[in-house]
């Protein structure tokens, strides 16, 4: 650990902790005095604002041996843990040790349940009552936090509950999707697509595509422009799942489909990312999630 | 205004706004409290939200309503007992303005949205740059007065006031450093880990010092005087003092167990929170056996009520931070509402009430009159704002332990079995009883504040006598006295 930039640091450190545990030792000792049996206690002899006065009564017995504990459990507690300098205690205690030991035994404990799925086909799985269940639950913990309770996403956290797919959702797919994770990647189109009045032209177009209300003027001005999106989007515009790229026919708007929004969209590009999980959740559980959200979108499957 | 009396103005001054910024505290506080239970109470206006009003409701509590009566409590105490009249001319009004400015200044900036981010420092550096300023003139006003006391032992109050007061300059200062970008947006002078330090050694100093250290102080002058006993143990007040100034400065890491903060920063943090345990109890004792020979008193004095039982509710939350410093026991506890009901067994059941029972010792000497207006008010007051705390400290044990075990709960798969939002569904009740407990404590503060008025119109602003300086007390009487 480079908690320490050289070793001075550390003793200084573990002498200054050592030293202040001492003096609550040696501060105690000092005032340390037995009552004398039958003696009465009397006041300090000082006084102040007419009639403030203190007597000079001894520690109490029980006290003195609250604060003894403590001290000693102080000294114990750093000969075995980490907590003079760079020592690393008797038990060679971390917190990094105790994560990977906890790591190891949830892994040794939880691994066989889900041993069962791995070999079994994902849609298989989703009809399997506890695979489904299970799914859910690794769904309500890792996934609701973007996608909704429900999965019907929201602005930007694509719907997982509906048929429309960006990156596809046949049920490999969707696994490769929790695995490796997603980045969709819009550059900004402004300038290829001439500027703020392009910008205009082509977000009426786009929203002519869907019906949706637009300007005929500065969407017939802007389907030519449409060429630059169409690398993407496809000369129809329903989008290409090897991208990524979204359907712009359908009435789906992943980040609103207000002209504003849309223009934004064209002009200022987008960099959507869905993190990968392989590494924190594993293969194993990854197929099991990926089981329950291929069953969202199954006919029948109902909203939950 | 002769240099024979004590000056009772400032602490009259002080005394009056401690009541009003109590009110003021905590009736934000039982706002934010029922917003927690019903979250449309924002209303949906920015100045209103949540996230706004909770640094308002902390500052106005920690430094308006305690500040003002550390301030009254301690310029009160610091002449009484060095038979001396404040030192500092008008850097003592200086202190009252300005403080009072600070704390116009929050109540404006802070739901605006303007914030350092730092929880208890979040004003921003044009306000810091203030309170630094008001804070070094408490000093020179206070230390100023020891200086040219006529006793010559320096009353144990007095060592916990001064304590407090310059603890509390550094830890302002170290945490507030900053680079300021704009009128009212500055960067931390720190990053990362250390500035998570930086911020909890100033964090749990504000709570030893500001809120321990003062009001001990505020306990060892108002708990003799009240029970008229001498003070319990001397000795004990040495080695409680010491070993407590000395041990809260290293307890700041165990807001930050089990994150980036190195092990053996955890560990020390861990370490000096327990042997902290005893230095506080010492405090507790001294207070209550104070009383020994006198306890019938607490049979028909409410203010010896609010006294002592704010010793009980101390003794009980300096218990229960050295155990939730352990680390087992924070792994269950941190982030849950048991730390905000942790909090508020200090701050209700002993700050707040450490700070009522000296009010009402002090307001009636201010006025001239030897008792309050109300008696039966006061005992009214006691009850009210003891069960609104016993609703309060007992509903957020029952949450956060119950949040504590629902957040760690697995299922068979070792998925989470429960959601965080159904966590929240299930404190609902508490936040309820919570409410109740807080609305309980603030219409206490509206009984005190009907009392305060009545007392101060029943009787007129007075000035304490000086004493004539006594024989053999090592002080030369003055010629002309």
């Amino acid at each position: 650990m480079s908690d320490f930039v050289d070793g001075f640091w550390s003793l200084y450190v573990a002498g200054l902790t050592l030293i202040s545990i001492i003096a609550c030792a040696v501060l105690l000792t000092m005032q340390h005095k037995r009552p004398v049996a039958g003696q009465k206690v009397d006041t300090t002899g000082h006084q102040w604002d007419e009639d403030l006065a203190e007597y000079n009564n001894p520690l109490p017995k029980w006290w003195m041996w609250l604060f003894w504990i403590t001290i000693v459990f102080g000294l114990v507690y750093l000969a075995l843990y980490p907590g003079l300098g760079t020592f690393q205690g008797v038990l060679k205690w971390s917190s990094t040790g105790q994560y990977q030991a906890e790591q190891t035994s949830a892994d040794a404990k939880f691994g066989p349940v889900f041993q069962k799925y791995v070999a079994m086909e994902i849609p298989a799985i989703a009809k399997d009552p506890q695979g489904k269940a299970m799914g859910e639950r690794m769904f309500l913990t890792y996934c609701s936090q973007c996608h909704g309770s429900d999965a019907r996403g929201a602005k930007g956290f694509p719907n997982l509950a509906d048929q429309d797919w960006l990156w596809g959702g046949a049920p490999e797919v969707i696994l490769a999707s929790i695995l490796d994770g997603r980045n969709g990647v819009m550059p900004p189109m402004g300038a290829a697509v001439g500027g703020p009045e392009g910008v205009r032209e082509v977000a009426n177009y786009v929203l002519s595509l869907s019906g949706a209300t637009h300007d005929a003027k500065l969407a017939e001005a802007g389907k030519g422009k449409f060429a630059a999106c169409a690398a993407c989007h496809g000369p129809e515009a329903k989008g290409n799942p090897a991208l990524g790229a979204p359907n712009l026919t359908d009435k789906v708007w992943l980040h609103g489909g207000s002209l504003a929004s849309i223009s934004e969209q064209i002009d200022k590009g987008r960099n959507n990312v869905m993190p990968a999980h392989k590494d924190f959740l594993g293969p194993e559980r990854s197929r099991i999630l990926a089981a329950y959200v291929w069953s969202l979108s199954q006919p029948g499957a109902g909203a939950k | 205004m002769k240099e024979t009396q004590y000056n009772y103005k400032v602490v009259r001054q002080f005394a009056v706004m401690t009541v009003i910024w109590g009110i003021v505290g905590m009736l934000v506080g039982v706002v934010i409290a029922a917003q927690l239970a019903w979250p449309a109470l924002n209303f949906d206006i920015p100045w209103l939200t949540y996230g706004r009003l909770r640094p308002l409701h902390t500052n106005a509590v920690v430094f308006a309503f305690g500040g003002s009566a550390l301030f009254a409590t301690s310029y009160y105490c610091v002449q009484r007992t060095s038979h001396a009249r404040l030192f500092g001319g008008p850097l003592i009004g200086f202190t009252f303005w300005g403080w009072q400015l600070v704390i116009l200044l929050a109540a404006i900036t802070l739901p605006l949205g303007y914030t350092s981010s730092k929880e208890y420092a979040e004003l921003e550096w044009p306000i810091d740059i203030l309170i630094a300023l008001v804070w070094v003139a408490y000093a020179v006003v206070f230390f100023g007065t020891i200086a040219k006391r006529k006793v010559k032992h320096i009353y144990v109050a007095n060592w916990f006031f001064g304590a407090f007061i310059l603890t509390v300059a550094i830890l302002h200062i170290v945490n507030s450093a900053a680079v300021p970008v704009g009128p009212m947006k500055s960067y931390s002078a720190y990053a990362g880990v250390q500035d998570a330090m930086v911020q909890w050694w100033y964090g749990h100093n504000a709570v030893g010092f500001f809120l321990t250290a003062g009001f001990l102080g505020m306990m060892y002058y108002f708990i003799p005087k009240q029970a008229g006993r001498p003070v319990y143990s001397y000795r004990l007040s040495i080695v409680h003092f010491w070993a407590l100034i000395f041990t809260y400065m290293w307890a700041g890491p165990h807001h930050l167990h089990y994150t980036a903060l190195p092990d053996w920063a955890q560990s020390v943090g861990m370490v000096f929170s327990l042997i902290l345990l005893a230095p506080s109890w010492g405090g507790m004792i001294n207070g209550i056996m104070t009383l020994s020979g006198a306890w019938h008193k607490l049979r028909t004095d409410p203010i010896l009520k609010f006294l002592i039982v704010s010793l009980s509710f101390y003794g009980m939350s300096t218990f229960e931070g050295p155990m939730m410093s352990i680390k087992t026991v924070n792994a269950l506890s941190h982030y849950t509402d048991w730390t905000v009901g942790h909090v508020h067994s200090g701050a209700l059941g002993w700050v707040a009430m450490i700070t009522i029972g000296s009010l009402y010792y002090l307001l009636p000497r201010l006025f001239g009159r030897s008792e309050m207006y109300s008696i039966k008010a006061i005992t009214l007051h006691f009850w009210i704002t003891t069960i609104g705390i016993v609703l309060y400290i007992a509903s957020m044990w029952i949450a956060g332990v119950m949040q504590g075990l629902m957040w760690r709960a697995v299922n068979e798969d070792g998925t989470l079995t429960y959601t965080f939002v159904e966590s929240v569904k299930a404190t609902y009740p508490y936040y309820v009883i919570r409410l109740t407990g807080g609305l309980l404590v603030l219409s206490g503060m509206f009984v005190m504040a009907w009392n305060m008025f009545k007392t101060i119109g029943a009787g007129k602003a007075v000035e304490g006598e000086i004493p004539p300086v006594s024989a053999g007390s090592g002080f030369d009487a003055p010629a002309h006295a």
